[in-house]
């Protein structure tokens, strides 16, 4: 055998061990979710009985679902983290890439550096300083809150910032200044050009930033449980809570709204993977 | 030449940022100002007054032993959850850029727990604790086991085994643009000059990646303090109140006690903790940067 064949085995030996190490984690990670998935189709006794069994002694069963859905009400639930999601990503989108646009054109105005660096500043403070003053202003002296508006404006609010930063740098770095001379000259409005001629060159980033914050504003429980508190209001992270905290020892149920919570996101993802996975990577890595 | 005014400037700025900067001011700023005032006053909830009260919040926020050893548990936690987390990610991101059959599939594998949020990702363990994890103790040690969330330390396990399973996957991914920033020529002429493998990866690869360490423990560390909604669905603080990290605790003190101004001033402190340990991590980790 030769030196180059001998490396050629080492190094096939080596991928099979990864591989076999990468399937050993893999199966741990998805592990969970399997379990929600086998006792999702057995009755309650079943699953007392025994968890592991991958099929009930009374055999398989849909009753869970069809009681779970009524139970949480899912599809009012489904329908406001929808309208909640879909609207908040919109309008962060479209608010802090003019923004962005703005700043990055005016780089010598102090103002917008100001503002530019007060937005990068406060990143860092956690949501738990702002949840007290948040309640007491919004809830106490005005008296907004339990409206979809109002937690579509703060999710907005919440995220300008973030968002901001990478349509900064996404204009910064690709959408040369003689671009936007030019279609001034030809005629465009300072609207014209950000709508014609910068915003179409943004396409990735603002895919980034959908990506990201459409996952947040659907997974975020703290701030949507201080605003909603109305059950026709729920989304879905505050219904399963809801839910859970009522009828947790019903556990074939709390296996089909815990599915249910999972399903529309893992739906997505099978989908958009490798949108999802890109988006997220150049969002922590710009971030 | 109209352009230089400042009058045309600021009709430019308020109709392109006006309502970016509204908003970020009506949520961000005005709030975080308006909590510092709160600090200094004993506020319910409920009245319309908020009786000053000087200092006197974060002498009691000082002497609150509940807030303190919640402090030091998150502390604790986010150490252990931090590293494993870490070296974790790194393991699977080298695993998966290795060039192995099915990387890519892998690569989105491991970041499914990232989709879902964490109050359903915490009833799933605790149902995997509760019932899958006995019934398996049962089964092997005979009799009936306890579950790992009865007691104190075995909640803070699960806590910390939820947490890396939950973050692992996204770190993995900054990992993997690390290893991807690598160039294969700088790794080639190492190899050239006689390292191992081992020693390529040690001494050429990890120092080029030190960035994607910086930021994966920066965005670990910032997570981990002030982790809640795994705590509240997990272990709920239970039992006997020794899994309450120090975001659920300021959560408890504000909204079930009604101590609002403490609850404030408590959570400005952990928000000063977490900036000093975020920062100084950073500052420690940019120092060394190396460019290729």
């Amino acid at each position: 055998m030769t030196e180059n064949e001998k490396a050629a085995r080492q190094k096939k030996i080596s991928h099979i061990i990864m591989w076999i190490v990468l399937l050993v984690l893999f199966i741990c990670f998805i592990t969970p979710f399997l379990l929600v998935i086998i006792n999702v189709f057995k009755t309650k006794a079943d699953i007392t009985a025994n968890p592991l069994a991958l099929i009930g002694a009374h055999g398989f069963t849909l009753k869970n679902f069809p009681e779970a859905m009524k139970k949480m009400n899912f599809w009012t639930v489904f329908g406001n983290s929808a309208i909640i999601t879909i609207c908040s990503t919109i309008l962060t989108i479209a608010v802090s890439s003019t923004a962005a646009f703005v700043i990055v054109r005016n780089q010598k105005w102090k103002f917008c550096t100001f503002i530019f660096s007060l937005m990068i500043a406060s990143m860092v403070i956690p949501f738990q300083v702002l949840m007290v003053p948040l309640v007491s202003v919004y809830g106490g002296t005005l008296g907004v809150l339990n409206h979809r508006l109002t937690l579509i404006l703060m999710h907005v609010g919440f995220s300008v910032s973030m968002a901001m930063f990478m349509f900064h740098g996404a204009i910064r770095t690709n959408i040369p200044l003689e671009l936007e001379e030019a279609a001034t000259i030809d005629g465009c409005s300072r609207w014209q050009t950000y709508w014609k001629i910068v915003f179409p060159l943004l396409k990735p980033t603002v895919a980034t930033v959908a990506i990201i914050n459409a996952m947040a504003y659907w997974n975020d429980y703290l701030l949507p449980s201080l605003v909603l508190t109305k059950k026709e209001l729920y989304t879905i992270p505050i219904a399963t809570q809801a839910f859970y905290g009522t009828y947790s020892t019903d556990i074939g149920l709390v296996m089909a709204a815990l599915l249910l919570a999972m399903l529309p996101i893992l739906i997505l993802y099978v989908f958009l993977q490798r949108y999802i996975v890109q988006g997220v990577t150049a969002g922590a890595v710009k971030g | 030449m109209k352009q230089n005014t400042l009058s045309y400037k600021i009709k430019q700025y308020f109709m392109f940022a006006g309502p970016g900067t509204i908003l970020f001011f009506c949520v961000v700023i005005v709030p975080f100002i308006y909590g510092l005032y709160l600090t200094f006053t004993s506020w319910d909830g409920v009245s319309s007054t908020k009786p000053w009260v000087g200092l006197s919040n974060y002498a009691a926020a000082f002497a609150d032993k509940d807030y303190w050893a919640a402090l030091g548990r998150t502390a604790i936690y986010s150490v252990f959850a931090v590293v494993l987390i870490n070296i974790l990610a790194f393991f699977l991101a080298y695993l998966v850029t290795s060039g192995v059959k099915g990387q890519n599939f892998f690569r989105s594998g491991f970041f499914v727990p990232n989709l879902i949020g964490g109050i359903v990702l915490g009833y799933v363990w605790k149902f995997v604790f509760n019932r899958a994890f006995v019934a398996l103790g049962s089964a092997i040690a005979g009799g009936t086991a306890p579950s790992l969330l009865s007691t104190p330390n075995g909640a803070m396990f699960c806590l910390i085994v939820v947490s890396v399973w939950q973050y692992a996957g996204y770190m993995m991914l900054i990992y993997v643009a690390g290893f991807m920033s690598v160039s294969e020529d700088v790794k080639e002429a190492s190899s050239i000059d006689g390292c191992t493998a081992s020693q390529t990866m040690w001494n050429v690869t990890v120092p080029l990646m030190r960035a994607s360490f910086v930021q994966c423990l920066f965005l670990s560390i910032t997570r981990c303090f002030v982790v809640y909604d795994v705590n509240l669905s997990l272990t709920k603080g239970e039992p006997f109140g020794s899994s309450v990290m120090a975001a659920m605790h300021v959560y408890n003190q504000a909204f079930t006690y009604k101590n609002y101004g403490l609850g404030q001033a408590e959570a400005l402190i952990l928000f000063v903790v977490c900036a000093i340990v975020g920062v100084t991590q950073v500052m420690i980790g940019k120092k060394g940067e190396v460019e290729a």
